[in-house]
């Protein structure tokens, strides 16, 4: 079995935001850079795990990004990816970054194609759905467990005030999220590993992005708390009912 | 041209998010000078036409057995059918679970720029530009789409619904909807709980409970406040309490109208998830809590004390014995 894992590279979690150049461009000063928590902790580690269960698995990681992005796509080979390809281009929309890693799957030929359910920069959760497109295939997003018995998967998918479970035959695109797969943290051993796995490089296919961001900004800040007595609850309730009117 | 929302159900019954995205649609369709239709697909046992109060005047239907259940590359071609057959020009969707599933997928198979989690109408004073939120809620983003259609799905509880008057007329619209490559095994739904991304009120709580056997007053609070139940990374991952209750970063985020948090700290992880929240109350013995800084409202004190008796007062105001 084939599954391709898509990867991204986001700023950490506690990374400062902030912006440049008038507000259209993410101020990338000082700033840490991750795997998507998604992309690894859930989609990449549940990949890992299939692989551990049967030998004859192979993962290959894609990623759409400049060379910068190599980093990261290494710490994902220290964690369990066999092979890894940089689509070369700066990234646009999610459109132009769906057309690359759905090129890429077509030349692979996978029978699974992973994502996690959102990139936290941009918060978009539409890769997995657009390469589903792109490709022809079904497409179960939000899944929190994944099972598979010959070329049949059992997929159980968030719904709201629950979930749900699914069947559907390889092959298909899946975006993960919690539940899928707990954290890993890299070895020495993969880590040694990664560094001579293969790291493909291949120029991104012509595609036009159909959007485009005009402009960045933060949320006003909140006035500050109105801090109530511990002794005086009713006051709070008070507050929340004739003020904040939100019961 | 229109503007076609499609509204979402679960077992026949129109979801809360899809009246936000009926209204939103009006909204646009009154903004662009043009129609408000609507799509729905599958069994319905929803007083379809009633839905013309949102501001719809015309809702088809496509009721067909394959359609009873999402498969997202089945519902996408039917969409794009209905789309085409009025002449949309702008979709909307609500960035709901099923809406997150169709969406991208459109957008796709349409080459339409899709905005996704959409949180104020669209600015047509210059191209088509749409504010959504990126950072996790940290900041946000201005989308401009330049594409003939586009397609936008709107954050859940980012736009009011708003019922007036009128009745939608409601056509069959009759096409061969592929047979579903996702098959429904079986549905796992917590029954009589408000489902936490639909909130209006969530009550929360956080390793500041000591336990999970000390989750009555939470649960209690809730019920009084007919509101969700959630916690934070280190409860669920305890599991004190069910991974669907997490939010924060890698859990669901959500934006109800107000949201109590008892015994969180407020690491910056917790706040991505809750902090387009309209209104947060902060319950934390710590007064260096950094979630203070996030909150509206806030009591330093004890949850074992300050929590029964909030439900204590909201039982008074609302002349609950």
């Amino acid at each position: 079995m084939k599954i391709l894992v898509c990867i991204s590279k986001t700023p950490d979690t506690t990374a400062k935001i902030a912006f440049t150049d008038n507000n259209t461009k993410f101020d990338v000063n000082g700033v840490q850079w991750i795997i998507n928590p998604y992309d690894e902790w859930y989609s990449l580690v549940r990949a890992i795990e299939l692989k551990e269960a049967d030998a004859s698995t192979l993962i290959h990681l894609v990623t759409v990004g400049a060379a910068d992005a190599e980093p990261i796509i290494r710490k994902a080979l220290a964690l369990g990816g066999d092979e890894a390809i940089r689509v070369n281009t700066d990234s646009h929309d999610s459109f132009y970054i769906a057309a690359q890693i759905a090129e890429v799957a077509r030349q692979g030929g996978y029978d699974l194609v992973f994502t996690g359910k959102e990139t936290i920069d941009y918060n978009g959760s539409s890769i997995g759905g657009m390469v589903a497109e792109l490709l022809d295939l079904p497409y179960i997003s939000l899944a929190t467990k994944f099972e598979l018995a010959g070329t049949t998967a059992t997929v159980t998918r968030e719904i709201e005030g629950g979930e749900e479970v699914n069947e559907v035959a390889l092959p298909f695109v899946l975006s993960a999220t919690k539940g899928m797969a707990e954290a890993r943290i890299p070895n020495m051993r993969g880590i040694m590993a990664a560094r001579t796995k293969p790291l493909k490089v291949q120029e991104p296919v012509a595609v036009d992005a159909l959007t485009s961001v005009s402009g960045f900004g933060l949320p006003p800040a909140k006035a500050g708390v109105k801090l109530v007595d511990a002794e005086n609850v009713e006051e709070l309730v008070r507050l929340l009912h004739e003020e904040a009117k939100s019961i | 041209m229109s503007v076609l929302i499609f509204i979402d159900t679960a077992e026949g019954h129109v979801k809360k998010a899809s009246l936000e995205a009926l209204t939103y649609g009006a909204k646009v369709a009154e903004q662009l000078g043009t129609t408000a239709e609507a799509v729905v697909l599958g069994t319905t046992q929803d007083d379809l036409p009633a839905l013309g109060k949102y501001g719809v005047k015309k809702i088809h239907h496509v009721n067909n057995d394959n359609l009873n259940h999402l498969d997202a590359q089945v519902y996408t071609k039917v969409i794009a059918e209905v789309a085409a057959a009025c002449g949309a020009d702008t979709i909307i969707f609500s960035n709901n679970v099923n809406g997150k599933a169709i969406a991208p997928r459109l957008s796709a198979r349409l080459k339409a720029g899709l905005v996704a989690g959409a949180v104020a109408l669209p600015d047509t004073s210059q191209g088509f530009v749409v504010k959504k939120n990126v950072f996790s809620g940290k900041a946000y983003a201005m989308i401009s789409v330049s594409t003939p259609v586009r397609i936008i799905a709107l954050s859940p509880n980012a736009y009011q619904t708003l019922a007036g008057e009128g009745t939608a007329e409601v056509v069959a619209f009759n096409t061969s909807a592929d047979a579903p490559k996702v098959k429904l095994v079986s549905v796992n739904k917590a029954s009589g709980e408000v489902p936490l991304t639909e909130a209006e009120i969530v009550v929360s709580a956080g390793r500041g409970m000591k336990g999970p056997e000390h989750w009555g007053i939470v649960e209690e609070l809730a019920r009084t406040l007919h509101a969700a139940t959630a916690c934070s990374r280190p409860v669920a991952d305890a599991h004190w309490r069910p991974h669907n209750e997490h939010v924060g970063q890698t859990g669901f985020a959500i934006a109800p109208n107000l949201y109590i948090a008892i015994g969180i700290s407020g690491a910056i992880q917790h706040l991505a998830g809750v902090n387009r929240s309209k209104v947060i109350v902060v319950i934390n013995k710590d007064p260096e809590a950094p979630f203070f800084k996030a909150a509206d409202y806030g009591i330093v004190g004890d949850a074992f004390e300050v929590v029964p008796r909030m439900t204590a007062a909201i039982k008074k105001l609302r002349g609950i014995a």
